[in-house]
């Protein structure tokens, strides 16, 4: 009972997580970032879900709340493929240095964030 | 690949996410690992949604009748089915534990691949596309 509640618990919140990154990314996008710029809304959902998830793993939380919470939530809400396809198609476009900045950009963003977000909770807790 | 938002819409986005993150999710039980090793769950479904994902942008082409066919299959289920979080929560881990070496090898591989494997799928989904019984003027 106890499992299939955890289960059906990452599907629902995996499906809201992936829902808040398309608003998010809409709302970014339509604000920030016109056609020909950086990415910049799916580079605020994946920095700010690796922040989050470092809040959860800077607290100590059960196996099964950081399934339904990190894994579920913020693994739906996060995305490597959008990441992966938006730099493919700056290469396609021979914008080197947009793809250097949005790779490595995130990359080390998201890591920065993640550590500040553990950080935080180990301050806290 | 940005869908116009709707209730139908947002809805298919909510369905494919949630089977995306669930098998994803049942991957990382079944293939549990210790923070000194290789991802491999993580890994292959970062990859496999990336080349998904090219396939899906490119062979369901905006003239597509269904809006929340696109949603359901791109931000929905491969944007659930892949995670960036995740990802750079076994990355610190990996740093964790002092192999640097394993983080940095990871983080190289998974944008190799994930790039490598959108732009095959891209040019695959495109050539296909663009064989005779589409009259030309459809093929862009």
């Amino acid at each position: 009972m106890s499992a299939a509640l955890t289960w059906i618990g990452v599907g629902l919140l995996g499906g809201c997580g992936a829902v808040l990154r398309v608003l998010l990314t809409v709302g970014v996008t339509a604000r920030f970032a016109p056609a020909g710029r950086l990415p910049f809304g799916t580079v605020a959902v994946n920095v700010s879900g690796s922040a989050l998830l470092g809040l959860l793993a800077g607290l100590t939380l059960s196996d099964d709340a950081m399934l339904v919470a990190g894994t579920g939530l913020l693994g739906g809400y996060t995305t490597f493929s959008t990441w992966m396809v938006d730099s493919e198609r700056l290469a396609q476009e021979r914008r080197s240095r947009a793809v250097a900045a949005n790779v490595v950009g995130s990359l080390v963003a998201g890591l920065v964030a993640l550590l500040l977000g553990r950080a935080l909770a180990r301050l806290l807790a | 690949m940005l869908p116009r938002l709707d209730l139908r819409v947002l809805l298919a986005v909510f369905a494919g996410g949630a089977l995306g993150t669930l098998a994803r999710a049942g991957l990382e039980e079944a293939f549990a690992h210790d923070p000194a090793s290789w991802p491999w769950a993580t890994f292959a479904v970062n990859v496999a949604g990336a080349a998904l994902l090219a396939l899906a942008i490119t062979r369901l082409p905006s003239r597509h009748r269904s809006a929340h066919v696109r949603a359901f299959a791109g931000p929905g289920l491969c944007g659930g089915l892949t995670t960036f979080s995740t990802f750079q929560l076994e990355l610190v881990r990996m740093l964790d534990a002092d192999r640097v070496g394993l983080a940095l090898g990871y983080a190289a591989a998974s944008v190799a691949a994930g790039l490598a494997a959108a732009a095959l799928a891209t040019r695959l989904a495109s050539a296909r596309r663009a064989t005779p019984d589409v009259p030309a003027r459809e093929r862009a």
